[in-house]
């Protein structure tokens, strides 16, 4: 009976740490950072968690022996020190391309992240990164359109685009709130947005919205002779009805719609990415949510995992992180997950937090928004670190001007094409930014004035979730 | 409300017509340009020209000038198409393109001649 079935409860380690495995090409591949209870060793944690987010169950059963285990498991391959943090420490991880459904992000998050995260052995647990294999990449359908065929679209090409998300979030009536994308609009935006908690409310039903703004974009695009879109929050409480609401946005000849892809769920933001591609209006993703999933540096799931499993579930603009504005985000770990949306390509790279190579091979990329606390001051620094391919998104930083929506519009659109300019021509955006400002506002009354309201303001909060290095 | 300055794109008004980047600008000089042309070959991209009456401005297609001029660095002779083509082409704008072949679009797209607009 010595290669018979044994009962009985095994270390993990025994079966689930390989320290001489030599990941394939085709294994999904994760970094977890562990934080384990005291006491516990790192190859026994490290092992459990492989155990718990593959074929592992508590306890040894007699029908393991009915399958090729040996091939079905994950395993622990590696585990690296956290610079700068001695309780807790990276393990990486390898699964076998057999154990996943082809093209079905959710099947992969429901092993990786399913039932781990709550096991005793570990004290805290975050997914830092996951390389997914070229066969996966290609079984999921990714961005509706991507990147340049956007920009074909819309007829915009060699610069950021720019929008603006209208406020005050919740409480306008359908006209008045169409009045503010009009007046946005018309004052050189490309486009404008629903806030993510802009739904169908009674303040403003859905239907009534999507009519009054198509009108605000109608006109907005006589007037200017350029193409414009408002971000249609499909979002809605089941997929019947988001769907309702994709119709009839297509119905008025809308350019773009938009999801919220965490509180809307997986399975249905797929859904409606495939139906976007089909019906060739561009999609809008927000991110609302994520704060509670990638915030915490020891619990929980990095964001650059959400941005890569956005890119292969759909969506063609995701939003990033300002770097420069309000919200949380680290530089050097926001220019990281970017790349992850844009790149072909992204080489592993720890300054940027990315554990691993990455392929996407001909998987379109998608735009990243900045979006939050972002004012005209902060336009060479943006236009700097995200280059052309990203839409900057101002929300009070275009309502808050105080001559209104079209002036904001007009000084953002304005400043944008300063630095574009300024930075084609070689000069340094970063150090040079207030004489290119300066110097473009002699032509813009509008941007001479936001310049004058923003002058003052400045985030200068420590980010929580920083990148981990050695810094005591 | 006195301070408050009225914004004055009118659908009655063909100066509020925009098109594309750099259009929220003043008009380029010909130093300015130059520099735009150089920031092409720089990048390595394909210079070509566009052009089209005003009043169709909209159209995704303008009329191409010739060929795209592929491998073409030298700024003189881009700027010499640039007003061979304004010649030909009275009243029409022209665009400057650069074909970025390697992400197969457009890297950069500017006027370089604005036309009078009829309303």
């Amino acid at each position: 009976m010595s290669k018979g079935y044994q009962a009985g409860v095994k270390e993990y380690r025994e079966t689930y740490w390989e320290p001489h495995y030599t990941p394939k090409d085709s294994d999904i591949l994760a970094c977890f950072k562990i934080t384990p209870q005291p006491g516990v060793p790192r190859e026994e944690a490290a092992a459990a968690v492989a155990a718990e987010s593959s074929t592992g169950t508590w306890t040894t059963v007699w029908t393991d022996l009915l399958t090729d285990l040996d091939y079905y498991k994950g395993r622990a391959y590696a585990i690296e020190d956290v610079p700068g943090d001695d309780e807790s420490y990276y393990a990486f991880v390898a699964y076998p391309m057999g154990l996943f459904e082809e093209g079905s992000v959710v099947n992969v998050f429901t092993s990786l992240v399913g039932n781990v995260f709550g096991f005793k052995a570990v004290r805290a647990l975050r997914l830092e990164d996951v390389r997914f294999p070229l066969w996966f990449v290609t079984t999921c359908d990714g961005p509706p359109h991507g990147i340049f065929v956007e920009r074909d679209k819309l007829d915009k090409y060699g610069r950021p685009l720019l929008g603006c998300t209208l406020k005050p979030k919740l409480g306008l009536s359908a006209k008045n709130y169409g009045r503010a994308c009009y007046e946005a609009l018309r004052g050189g935006l490309d486009f404008t947005k629903d806030d993510e908690n802009i739904n169908s409310q009674p303040f403003m039903r859905w239907r009534d919205r999507f009519l009054y703004i198509q009108d605000a974009i109608d006109k907005a695009e006589a007037e200017t002779g350029e193409k414009k879109g408002h971000y249609m929050n499909v979002t809605a409480p089941n997929v019947e009805e988001m769907y309702k609401r994709a119709e009839y946005a297509k119905e008025l000849n809308a350019r773009i719609i938009m999801s919220d892809y965490l509180t809307l769920g997986w399975a249905a933001h797929s859904s409606l990415s495939k139906w976007c591609r089909d019906n060739g209006i561009l999609l809008h993703v927000h991110r609302a949510m994520h704060a509670v999933i990638d915030r915490h540096p020891k619990h929980g799931i990095n964001f650059r995992v959400l941005t890569k499993l956005l890119r292969l579930l759909g969506g063609d603009h995701l939003h990033s992180g300002t770097v420069v504005g309000k919200l949380e985000g680290d530089r050097a770990a926001t220019l990281g997950w970017i790349d992850q949306m844009r790149e072909r390509y992204v080489k592993e790279d720890r300054e940027r937090g990315i554990f691993f190579d990455q392929d996407w091979g001909q998987m379109p990329g998608l735009f990243p928004v900045a979006s939050g606390g972002i004012h005209v001051w902060h336009m060479p620094a943006l236009v700097s670190i995200f280059g052309d391919d990203a839409c900057l998104q101002f929300g009070g930083g275009t309502l808050g001007h105080p001559w209104g929506n079209a002036a904001g519009a007009a000084a953002n659109r304005v400043a944008l094409e300063a630095c574009v300019q300024a930075r084609n021509e070689g000069r340094e955006l970063e150090k040079e930014g207030k004489d290119i400002l300066t110097n473009a506002a002699k032509h813009s009354p509008e941007l001479k004035a936001a310049m004058e309201t923003w002058k003052e303001i400045k985030f200068e909060f420590d980010t929580v979730d920083k990148l981990d290095v050695a810094h005591r | 409300m006195s301070d408050i300055q009225d914004y004055g794109s009118r659908l009655s008004d063909a100066s509020s017509r925009k098109l594309g980047t750099f259009s929220y600008l003043p008009a380029m000089t010909d130093e300015e340009i130059r520099k735009q042309i150089q920031y092409i070959v720089d990048k390595g991209w394909n210079p070509a020209i566009e052009h089209v009456e005003p009043e169709h401005a909209g159209d995704t297609y303008w009329y191409m000038w010739k060929l795209p001029m592929f491998g073409e660095t030298d700024v003189d002779r881009i700027l010499a198409e640039i007003e061979a083509c304004k010649k030909a082409n009275p009243g029409h704008h022209v665009r400057l393109i650069g074909y970025d072949n390697y992400r197969q679009t457009q890297g950069t797209a500017m006027l370089v001649y604005r036309a009078e607009i009829p309303v």
